[in-house]
């Protein structure tokens, strides 16, 4: 059961609809290379979200889970360039790529399981940078510095994945249902479980539930999504390579969902339009040159003006219009 | 531009391993002799990055700070460094001296940078440790891109002075690069002189007790902010002097920002956060890890650090040499 007012299912609803009707509004490019890739991106910004939100980890290990699912996809799609030894259909490479995610994030739960906060942060970025250099000095594998290209995805009813329109509505249709997802998951007993372990490890641990295997379960979970959104990376980039997965990347996917609001998992999706939309009409405003800087400088002032990104100042600019409504109204009586 | 920096960084990289290289296809190749230069060869790699990780770990343990922009930092010192020393080495009185300027230029340059990034940014948000980290993090980031956009992404080298420059001849091993154990006689130097600076003088005792509680100090009268810029300034300090360092002992590029970062992380997770000790031991282990890896396993050398790193996790959460959080 997904706990939402009516109005909230409304909404949602409305937005579903109008995003199913953008074909008919936007051109090709924006579908495809500004939503389409806001949403791919955007998965995996709501894989750190629903850490961060309900699990209270911040983790800068979901790009490297959802590289774990690129380069497993990579490995065994029939398009490879190299082939590699494992190739197989992608009815059969798809739900394996999302599986070894799975399971990375469940390793990567175990790995920071007693670590809490900051020693999380810096562990998970470890890890993720150090997964970067390994597929870059590993050849046999990964391909080392030159990936594995030519990954264009399936035929999805008989027109090819890279199809700008069929591009954007799987990425709608897999972000819609992830998104979710979480919304689900966060009320059923293990995700109320999940956000007492965050309120309070020690108490939640002594009405008996492990918290341990909460928290690794969470990891596994934010794999999974994670890895959903690395293999249709993989299908929008052609291919993967390990500067995909390096620090940089790493980081996008945290400013991203930090500018959108880890408070809730819209947020990751507003935060990832906004820096597609950034990244590309950027070059026109100062030259794409210059892109960290400005995309650090707005990641630096909604740090320090709004840790809770776009979602919370939303939050905070609806509550004191209707404070004021009631305000008025209260006045009027 | 990351593309190339990447390649640049594993170009780097490459012409690090050379030493062993060398050593594995020499005519000579002496059981003995190969042992202990793999194992030199570790402990000065070791001791660039104790270096680096103890200005990382300096900080975190004072302000529970997680400098994400140490990497950026050392990046400044370097490129800093080399911006001075480019200016002194052609000239005739200076000459000699453009090594030892830079050093001097790299780390003013990154301690002014430490001490803007807590006066300005770090200290009225002091005990919200995620938020600061987020802050480095963009603080990095935007470093990162002016160095690339006012210093542009070649690669270069410093020249040692004449004084380091070359081989020695060191027993059993041969003929050395006598710069490598200059690193290692410095690592030594700040080591010593770290613990000196935390256990013998005024200065040390504010910071242990810091460390300790912060509120209890600041009320017997003592000024913790400056204490805190003077400990950013001193940590931010020695990402500089590391960056000049290692940017004389091997070519440097862009993207050796994350790899520093990364560095520092590791190490102090290793051996123990915000304890010298912990920290050289995080740094020997880390470097002994790095090179013996590259000589027995080349393709999965990066693994064995991070099996270190989980093995030390999984049995001692707070690192070899760290004291358990309370």
């Amino acid at each position: 059961m997904i706990m939402m007012s009516n109005r909230q299912w409304l909404a949602t609803g409305a937005g579903l609809i109008l995003l199913l009707l953008m074909p008919l509004i936007l051109p090709n490019f924006w579908l495809a290379n500004i939503l389409g890739r806001a949403m791919v991106y955007g998965i995996v910004a709501l894989s750190l979200t629903f850490l961060a939100q309900y699990g209270g980890f911040v983790s800068l290990a979901q790009t490297m889970l959802a590289g774990v699912a690129g380069y497993a996809v990579a490995m065994m799609a029939p398009t490879a360039i190299p082939l590699g030894p494992l190739a197989m259909p992608y009815a059969f490479a798809i739900p394996l790529a999302v599986l070894a995610a799975t399971l990375a994030g469940a390793l990567v739960g175990l790995i920071a399981v007693n670590t809490r906060e900051i020693y999380l942060l810096m562990i998970t970025l470890a890890l993720a940078v150090g997964f970067s250099l390994f597929a870059q000095s590993n050849i046999q594998w990964f391909r080392g510095y030159e990936g594995i290209r030519n990954i264009v995805g399936p035929e999805v009813f008989g027109r090819p994945f890279r199809t700008q329109i069929v591009f954007y509505y799987v990425a709608l249709t897999t972000a819609f249902l992830l998104y979710l997802l979480v919304l689900y998951v966060v009320r059923t007993p293990f995700g109320l479980a999940l956000q007492a372990i965050r309120d309070s490890a020690r108490r939640t641990a002594a009405i008996g539930f492990s918290v341990a295997l909460h928290r690794i379960a969470a990891f596994a979970l934010a794999g999974f999504i994670a890895g959903c959104g690395g293999v249709l990376i993989t299908f929008y980039n052609i291919g993967i390579t390990p500067s995909s997965i390096g620090l940089w990347p790493t980081v996008t996917v945290l400013v991203m969902a930090v500018i959108g609001g880890l408070g809730h998992p819209l947020g990751a999706f507003i935060g990832a339009l906004i820096f597609a939309v950034m990244d590309t009409f950027a070059s026109s405003i100062i030259g794409h040159d210059r892109f960290n800087t400005l995309i650090g400088l707005v990641f630096l002032a909604i740090v320090l003006l709004s840790p809770d990104g776009i979602w919370g100042m939303g939050q905070r600019v609806s509550k004191l219009l209707r404070g004021k409504r009631t305000g008025t109204a209260a006045g009027g009586h | 531009m990351l593309a190339l920096s990447r390649q640049q960084d594993s170009q780097s990289r490459r012409s690090r391993e050379d030493p062993e290289a060398a050593a594995m296809h020499g005519e000579e190749r002496l059981s003995l002799q190969f042992f202990l230069t793999v194992t030199l060869n570790g402990l000065t790699l070791a001791a660039l990055y104790f270096i680096v990780a103890s200005g990382f770990s300096l900080i975190f343990g004072l302000m529970r700070t997680v400098n994400m922009a140490h990497g950026a930092l050392y990046m400044l010192g370097a490129y800093v460094g080399f911006a001075v020393f480019d200016l002194f080495y052609g000239s005739n009185t200076w000459g000699d001296y453009a090594w030892l300027i830079a050093i001097a230029a790299g780390i003013a340059a990154t301690a002014l940078a430490g001490v803007i990034m807590q006066v300005v940014f770090l200290g009225w948000m002091q005990g919200q440790e995620l938020r600061q980290a987020l802050v480095t993090i963009g603080l990095s980031i935007i470093i990162a891109d002016q160095l690339l956009a006012n210093f542009g992404g070649n690669p270069f080298q410093f020249f040692a002075p004449d004084m380091l420059f070359g081989p020695v001849q060191a027993p059993f091993i041969g003929r050395y690069p006598i710069f490598r154990l200059f690193q290692v006689g410095l690592a030594v130097s700040v080591g010593v002189g770290l613990w000196l600076l935390l256990n013998k003088t005024r200065l040390g005792i504010m910071v242990r007790a810091g460390v300790d509680d912060r509120q209890m100090l600041a009320a017997c009268g003592i000024n913790v902010p400056l204490v805190a810029v003077t400990v950013f300034a001193l940590g931010a300090g020695l990402a500089g002097l590391g960056g000049v360092i290692g940017a004389t002992a091997q070519p440097m590029a862009l993207g050796v920002d994350a790899r520093f970062l990364l560095i520092s992380l590791v190490v102090v997770i290793v051996g123990g956060m915000g304890s010298i000790g912990g920290t050289a031991l995080g740094a020997i282990l880390i470097g002994l890890a790095e090179q013996w890896g590259q000589v027995l396993f080349p393709t999965y050398s990066v693994i064995l650090t991070f099996v270190i790193m989980a093995a030390v996790l999984a049995v001692r959460p707070q690192g070899l040499m760290g004291r358990k959080p309370v």
